[in-house]
């Protein structure tokens, strides 16, 4: 029934998008605040910290907090600007519900509870109780994570949870587990400063995690070489000692012809690889055929810039590999980030000072969030759902029986497809925008349309909160206590500043509430957000992600605490490996064979050109909070097509011209930004964006197999002039996401 | 030790090469109240079509001010400490002299209040010893404020210049500008 009750324009006239701005000279209190909170900022994963000025109860502006030690006061503009929220006009400050042809009405909580449990209990009664899914976000903090993943388990006794880290991190976990057995960066960030060399595949760093170009600079300044591999020249790539502007989906590619220029070059630490490797025979046989003339073509890069970055990473001695969703977003996103960590086991430079490797984490939590448990194959302290012991010891900690407690479930894009099916009848979203940030929006869309109930937990109502039936007003980050995991492994601490305005309610409180009247509120008794922390670290004991010997205390002495930390005497790990002891079944660091394969939708005679898609840097994620906050928005008012001049002139484009992109999913149409600064071959467009400028009209739903992530990066386009010029981006409303 | 006075041993440097163009430094700036949500730095592409190069202009607080020498009422003054303060909002009528004057583009003049306004080195924050908030924020340090002796610490390969030869014109500033290892001075023709 979940089709929007009025007209966009009605909803979009009530809840917004619109844009916040100070007033001038500041809020009220501003420069007299009754405090100033430290914690960190909401957005992604360097977790930067910061201090917020509270007047009133209300969040009135910031300062930098120098002395946090990983940014030392630097922050981004969304890092700036992400004050504007708690203040918002746009904040659900009720619950409400929705009424065919009025809208959406504030409620009661009474009558907004009583609704969702007793259509959860009628879709489950009537179809199963899988046929009610949760899905969960990831920019949540560790004590909600956990406690998503218990609901969904034992109180909604559901399979299909699962998170949006699943179009974040989970290429990059699946391969973290392979190559290591556990799942985190291996190094903290520090470990840049005296690398020689440092490789960042498919990470524009400068706009989606601006404070960590300053270790690399830092690193610079020590005589750091820099390699970028990026199909654009993203800000940071521009003065890098060497820039790899590969063709999109060909990561394995350029990594597999690295490889074996090391290896044919013995460039290669050989007592690495026989005492604490396996699989390096395997792995160099297949790529044997990836030579550098072949991985020219393949991947457009010169054999010769290919060789240069080979010998760069073979010669030095120490040396720094990250990478992010570039490589990960692809349906070989797994097979692209092993064959990057074959790079960095080949020359055995991890465990070690200044030799390290790292995913860059996207979302704030995207480190914590997935391992609490909270994704369809997962149980707590990163463990695996479909293994009998690791079963038994969650179930003993929840005090359920371990037959009671689901198996694998569905992931993100697989329960769209299940709800499509009629498998799945209803869903719970919090801090989820699945129709901006789910490819093939269209389709998702279809299957919120199908839905029999549909409850959102959420600070604003999102673009896929517009076809909920139940709205309920949760919490924003600096609402409620916590803990978040950054992309280095240090849980730091996030600070409640202000309570939640109006009638809204933590999110945990919510949560707990729900569990309550489904009778499982014995389960759910936790007084506050450290009580959830410490059943959560108890339920990580002797998990790969093990947080037993973490508390607030100690985060907050040490200005945060890096796991594993198996014990309260253990000062926790802020390098990995050190000991050279893996966690996979045999002990040793795992080469995998990543042979490249092609992307899952190359161009051809109909779709001939390459569209990627990525991030600006005013901007955060599907834009649910970043859309409603004035300078932000006004920084990059609509979503643009990136396009090479070359390629502009064969269809006569020229600057801000009107574009009408296309591929079998669907199409948008978009103002050209002619600029040199990306391949003749291929196209970008920023996905922030919902309704009719929304990337994901046109991207790809094929997953990887094994970590079941969407081909964000890679699908083929053709391109329509419609020789209109574009109105002024100032004048854009794409901010709100109209449909047409 | 910490200081709550202007401190004379910092300065400030920016760094061109390392700018990534976020605006981090624009909104935060205009978050300064005295601002009125104006912001006093300015981020520009040098040319977009061609490259992603951004530069940030802070006011460079000229040695001799020709902001202040071309000012009618009096308005621009250089204080004890050298920074050269916006204009005083009593005197300034908006003539715009300052705006045309500046080698470096840095005032501007409000349409609304008919009042100039440019960057005053933070002074509300330097002068309680905590550095500007443009230089505080930077994500990448292309704008940094510290001393002579931390710079060069931090930065071997590059030298601060305040030398702006432009036209036939001797520029000294007390801003910096971070230039190739050996540079002596800036000539723009």
């Amino acid at each position: 029934m979940a089709k929007l009750p009025v007209s966009e324009e009605k909803i979009i006239d009530q809840f917004g998008p619109h844009k916040h701005y100070p007033p001038l000279g500041g809020f009220k209190g501003v420069s007299n605040p009754d405090k100033l909170v430290k914690t960190h900022c909401c957005f992604c994963g360097m977790q930067c910290g910061i201090q917020l000025k509270v007047k009133d109860n209300k969040v009135v502006g910031f300062e930098p907090w120098k002395e946090f030690i990983f940014n030392e006061g630097r922050l981004c503009p969304k890092g700036v600007q992400r004050y504007l929220q708690n203040n918002h006009p746009d904040r659900l400050q009720t619950p409400y519900k929705r009424v065919e042809g009025v809208g959406f009405v504030p409620i009661e909580w009474e009558e907004a509870m009583s609704k969702v449990v007793s259509e959860i209990q009628r879709i489950q009664k009537q179809y199963g109780n899988d046929a009610f899914a949760m899905l969960s976000g990831v920019s949540l903090t560790n004590e909600k994570s956990y406690l998503h993943g218990k609901f969904a388990r034992v109180a909604l006794k559901t399979k299909n949870l699962d998170y949006n880290g699943r179009l974040c991190m989970v290429s990059a976990g699946a391969g973290n587990k392979k190559a290591f057995g556990l799942d985190r960066a291996s190094n903290n960030w520090s470990d840049l400063k005296h690398a020689e060399v440092i490789m960042v595949a498919g990470a524009n760093v400068s706009e989606t995690f601006p404070t960590l170009t300053y270790p690399i600079w830092e690193a610079r300044d020590n005589g750091a070489k820099l390699i970028v591999v990026d199909p654009r020249v993203v800000p940071f790539a521009r003065t890098a000692d060497l820039h790899l502007d590969l063709r999109p989906g060909t990561d394995s590619a350029l990594f597999g012809a690295i490889l074996k220029v090391l290896v044919d070059n013995n460039w290669i630490d050989k007592d690495f690889i026989e005492n604490y490797t396996s699989g390096f025979e395997d792995t160099v046989a297949s790529i044997q055929d990836h030579t550098l003339e072949w991985a020219e073509k393949v991947t457009g890069v010169s054999a010769e810039k290919i060789y240069k970055a080979a010998e760069m990473w073979g010669k030095a001695k120490t040396s720094f590999a990250l990478h992010a969703r570039g490589i990960e977003h692809h349906t070989k996103g797994v097979d692209n980030v092993v064959s990057m960590i074959n790079l960095v086991l080949a020359t055995g430079r991890i465990g070690k000072p200044y030799c390290g490797y790292a995913t860059i984490t996207g979302q704030g939590n995207g480190q914590g969030g997935r391992e609490q448990g909270h994704k369809c194959d997962q149980l707590p302290g990163n463990r695996d759902i479909e293994n009998p012991e690791h079963r038994k010891y969650i179930a003993e900690v929840w005090g359920i029986n371990e037959a009671d407690l689901p198996g694998k479930g569905l992931s993100a894009h697989e329960i769209i497809h299940a709800i499509h099916r009629g498998e799945i009848k209803g869903l719970l979203s919090i801090c989820f925008n699945p129709l901006v940030s789910l490819p093939n929006s269209n389709y998702v869309r279809e299957a919120l349309e199908k839905l029999e109930f549909y409850v959102a937990i959420d600070f604003f109502l999102s673009e896929t909160g517009r076809y909920a039936d139940i709205v309920l007003a949760g919490s924003l980050h600096e609402e409620e206590d916590g803990t978040v995991t950054t992309a280095e492994g240090r849980v730091v601490r996030i600070n409640q500043v202000v309570t939640p305005p109006g009638k809204a309610r933590k999110d945990s409180e919510i949560i707990k509430e729900i569990a309550r009247r489904l009778g499982s509120g014995d389960k759910f008794n936790f007084e506050n957000s450290e009580a959830i922390f410490n059943e959560m670290r108890v339920a990580s004991k002797g998990g790969t992600a093990d947080y037993y010997g973490i508390t607030y205390e100690k985060i907050e002495k040490n200005m945060g605490v890096f796991w594993p930390c198996p014990s309260l005497d253990h000062p926790g790990t802020p390098r990995l490996w050190e000991d050279r002891k893996f966690r996979t079944p045999d002990g040793k660091a795992h080469f995998n064979p990543a042979p490249y394969r092609l992307s899952a939708e190359m161009p051809d005679e109909e779709y001939p050109i390459i569209l990627t898609t990525g991030r600006v840097v005013s901007q955060y994620l599907s834009g649910s909070q970043t859309r409603r906050i004035g300078k932000l928005v006004d920084q990059y008012p609509e979503p643009l097509l990136e396009i090479h001049p070359e390629l502009a002139a064969k269809y006569g484009i020229q600057q801000g011209d009107l574009i009408r992109v296309k591929t079998r999913r669907g199409e948008v149409t978009l103002p050209a930004n002619v600029v040199a600064t990306i391949r003749k071959d291929t196209v970008f467009i920023p996905y922030h964006w919902g309704g009719c400028h929304s990337a994901n009209l046109l991207t790809n739903d094929s997953l990887d197999p094994v970590s079941k992530i969407p081909e964000f990066k890679v699908c083929a386009c053709k391109l329509e002039n419609t020789k209109e010029k574009a109105p002024d981006s100032k004048l854009s409303n794409a901010y709100q996401s109209f449909s047409h | 030790m910490v200081t709550t006075e202007y401190n004379k041993n910092m300065q400030f440097f920016t760094d061109m090469q390392r700018c990534i163009g976020c605006h981090a430094c624009e909104v935060a700036c205009a978050e300064c109240e005295t601002n009125g949500q104006d912001t006093m730095i300015h981020i520009h592409y040098v040319d977009r079509a061609n490259t992603i190069q951004t530069t940030m202009q802070v006011c460079m607080h000229c040695d001799d001010p020709v902001c202040a020498n071309v000012c009618p009422a009096n308005a621009i003054v250089k204080n004890a400490n050298g920074v050269v303060l916006s204009a005083n909002t009593s005197r300034c009528f908006g003539c715009s002299n300052c705006v045309m004057s500046c080698p470096f583009g840095v005032p501007i003049k409000k349409e609304e209040s008919e009042l100039m306004m440019k960057c005053n080195m933070c002074y509300d924050r330097t002068g309680a010893g905590l550095r500007p908030m443009c230089a505080t924020v930077c994500p990448s340090n292309a704008l940094f404020y510290g001393t002579p002796e931390d710079i060069e610490e931090r930065r071997p390969h590059s030298t601060p210049v305040n030398k702006f030869i432009i036209g036939e014109q001797e520029i000294i500033t007390k801003v910096n500008v971070m230039m190739p290892k050996g540079s002596t001075e800036l000539t723009i023709h």
